[in-house]
């Protein structure tokens, strides 16, 4: 594949203020990245590792958007005046599919930079080929999987031959074989065309076979550590960790257990097939046997599309069985009947507590502290109780300098913590969460794990779909794994 | 969403352009809303009716697309006959709904009508892919890039709202507050998720417009197209059936002294 040759990359004294923040995002970065270098740029949450792509990318916005202060330079000129010089990739796969069809989508940036028609469909097929995307031009786009798109979306960027490839928590989002997929796609790019690349994650192991460099920002502002991968990481070891960054080597330590006696199960599951309802509906596993014990947590895991969430939202009482049967024992029911799907909303705040894979979707308020006071209120509690209960939730999960933010300005970790605590707000019996970890920083699993594990030291129980096998490892008493995904009819 | 997905086609009706089918049936729906008479929606839908067979969709698909016509126009046509403005002879009289001429035949008028307007704008579209229209509306129209791509990823967008109004439904039951009955908090709970709905896709839309930028969307730089959007003689023949069959409807309306222009 013919290209570019990689771009340098110059900060100097740079920073960035989002309009209407007090504090910059990012201040006084000095930082030179020479053509053709490997950049794994780490920080704490908060110190402007994504603001600082976005610069590079030059999609920061102008005078409206915020404040930006000394140089930030991509070989010499502006990032915004060269487009097509800088590929970006970001976290979401589903947010940047732009066209229908692959071919149609990797050729889009093409178009807007003006490459001639006959070019572009040579540089779509390179590109395509590059990251391992083995489909023809006319695919539906909307029928990849989380690695695929991501691996579209670098596809895209390829294709504007960029001197400088920028990647913002790429894998956050995907399965350990999506991650995997999109890691060898990039090592393979960069190997070829020479760029220079810049990648933040948090999950580090991954991408040192890649990098050759490792740049860690200071949440104060500049450069905390920046050197060969290994020294910086062993100087720098108790920092990172400290900050939430995977750090190899570093064994997060299983939280200390002091198991409650059971009381017999929760719900019991026999022969049970899930899925949603409605015209299109069927189900996507089914023959499923399992117990939820009392105080205990039970792992679900299986690939992409084995009907993880499906099963969850079933035990949750949210979805009803396609066939078979889901029974809930007089220890979880109280008074409420048998079938959880049938009990009133109400009633199911106290008994099971859902956790959803998305926490944007469940948010209500535009308050942190309104968010977690809808559970104790839907109960009927009296005012000065909720105030407490929301009180000690704020505190417990380091959320107390938030009770006034909206929901939905909160940053990955922030939004799973709060996603947790408004579901405990109301103690239910029972939680079922939907990959908890998915996406967080070292910090944060560190504080779910033992959060989940004192809560079913105290009786509780807990259903956790995943494809952490840390997670499964530290908390699971059973696990049910499910199978590759029921054969799909033919796409029509 | 099938019933928004393209029908693909190997009928020539596939490879016209877009903008072409656009221009037909904006030609025969603008001239049918021009008068309301049965003669000219009559002689339009005949036309229309015997193209059927080259319009690339099978019989069942063509049901399944045109089935809102299929209940909205019968039902226009009852009620434009109970309460229709009465004009002529009265053909039947039961306390105060009256049936007239006049009646029936303004609500003959619109039934066709509905029918003729209806059936090549779901036809010809069915057999449309959106990236297509959009690109012919770029190309062949001239309509700017900006909206036309932002609309169509826009539209995309817009295929994921189901998933996330299934989700946003499960997620207030889980939360508690679901269990409310009757109109106004049914009403309340439809408009609370409405909300949440629109704040996810505005979310969701902004993320995409920063992937988009960051591929030179809406930069200065003159834009170039992977995908030709011509115009060519199929594309003629087909707007010139638009216009024959326009013409025959005007045609035959004012020999049969039925045209009525609206507009007069």
């Amino acid at each position: 594949m013919t290209t570019a040759s990689g771009a340098r990359v110059d900060a100097r004294g740079w920073g960035w203020r989002h309009a209407g923040r007090l504090r910059p995002a990012v201040s006084e970065l000095d930082l030179v990245v020479e053509p053709g270098e490997r950049v794994l740029l780490l920080g704490a949450s908060g110190a402007g590792k994504s603001t600082l792509l976005a610069g590079l990318a030059g999609v920061l916005g102008g005078d409206e958007e915020g404040d930006a202060r000394g140089e930030l330079l991509v070989d010499g000129r502006a990032p915004a005046e060269q487009r097509g010089r800088v590929g970006l990739v970001l976290q979401d796969p589903d947010s940047q599919v732009v066209l229908a069809r692959v071919g149609d989508d990797v050729a889009f940036g093409c178009e807007n930079i003006g490459v001639p028609r006959d070019e572009i469909w040579r540089r779509v097929d390179d590109a395509l080929e590059a990251v391992g995307l083995d489909l023809p031009r006319s695919w539906p786009t909307a029928q990849l999987s989380g690695g695929q798109k991501q691996r579209l979306a670098l596809a895209g960027a390829l294709a504007m031959r960029p001197g400088l490839v920028l990647l913002d928590e790429p894998t956050a989002n995907l399965d350990p074989e999506g991650v995997v997929e999109v890691r060898d796609a990039v090592s393979r790019v960069v190997e070829r065309t020479g760029s220079t690349l810049v990648v933040v994650e948090h999950r580090v192991s991954v991408w040192l076979p890649v990098v050759d460099r490792v740049v860690v920002l200071a949440a104060g502002g500049g450069v905390l550590a920046d050197g060969a991968p290994e020294e910086v990481l062993d100087r720098q070891r108790g920092r990172l960790t400290e900050a939430g960054v995977w750090v190899p080597g570093v064994v997060p330590e299983p939280p200390v257990r002091r198991r409650a006696s059971s009381r017999g199960p929760l719900l019991e599951a026999a022969d049970l097939a899930v899925g949603h309802r409605g015209p299109r509906g069927r189900a996507v596993a089914s023959g499923v046997d399992l117990v939820v014990g009392d105080a205990r947590t039970l792992a679900v895991t299986g690939p992409n599309g084995a009907g993880k969430s499906t099963l969850a939202l079933t035990l949750a009482g949210l979805l009803a069985p396609v066939a078979g049967e889901l029974r809930a024992t007089p220890e979880l029911a109280g008074g409420a009947g048998t079938v959880p799907v049938r009990w009133r909303s109400r009633e199911l705040l106290t008994r099971v507590g859902t956790v959803f894979q998305d926490p944007e979707h469940q948010f209500l308020t535009s308050t942190v502290r309104r968010e977690l006071a809808v559970g104790p209120e839907a109960l009927g509690e009296p005012a000065a109780q909720v105030d407490e209960r929301v009180d000690e939730l704020l505190a417990r999960l380091r959320l107390d300098h938030l009770a006034g933010a909206n929901p939905f300005t909160l940053s990955g970790g922030e939004k799973r913590r709060l996603s947790v605590a408004t579901v405990l707000a109301s103690r239910p019996r029972l939680l079922v969460l939907d990959e908890p970890t998915f996406g967080q920083d070292a910090r944060t699993w560190r504080e779910l794990v033992a959060l989940l594990a004192a809560l079913v030291d105290a009786g509780r129980s807990v259903v956790a779909v995943t494809h952490d096998a840390e997670f499964v490892a530290a908390l699971a008493d059973d696990v049910v794994a499910l199978d590759e995904p029921v054969a799909t009819e033919a796409a029509r | 969403m099938s019933l928004l997905e393209a029908v693909e086609t190997t009928r020539a009706v596939g490879r016209v352009n877009p903008v072409a089918k656009l221009l037909a049936a904006l030609l025969v729906s603008v001239v049918l809303l021009l008068s309301i008479d049965w003669v000219s929606a009559g002689v339009a839908l005949g036309l229309e009716l015997l193209l059927l067979p080259w319009a690339g969709l099978s019989a069942r698909q063509l049901l399944r697309r045109t089935a809102p016509l299929w209940v909205a126009a019968p039902m226009s046509v009852v009620v434009t006959t109970l309460y229709g403005r009465d004009d002529g002879a009265v053909l039947l009289q039961l306390w105060w709904i009256s049936v007239t001429e006049g009646s029936v035949s303004l609500a003959l008028a619109i039934g066709l009508r509905i029918l003729a307007v209806g059936i090549p704008g779901i036809v010809l579209l069915a057999t449309t892919d959106p990236t297509d229209l959009a690109d012919g509306l770029a190309q062949v129209l001239r309509l700017p890039a900006r909206f036309v791509l932002g609309g169509l990823a826009g539209l995309r967008l817009a295929g994921l709202f189901a998933d996330d109004w299934r989700q946003l439904a499960l997620a207030r039951r889980a939360r508690g507050v679901a269990d409310a009955r009757g109109p106004v908090a049914a009403a309340r709970r439809f408009a609370g998720q409405a909300f949440a709905l629109l704040v996810l896709s505005v979310r969701r839309g902004s993320k995409l417009a920063t992937a988009m930028e960051a591929k030179g969307f809406g930069s200065d730089a003159e834009r170039t197209w992977a995908r030709p959007s011509t115009v060519g003689p199929r594309d003629v023949v087909l707007v010139a059936i638009g216009v024959l069959i326009a013409a025959s409807a005007v045609t035959a309306a004012v020999l049969a002294g039925t045209w009525e222009f609206v507009l007069a």
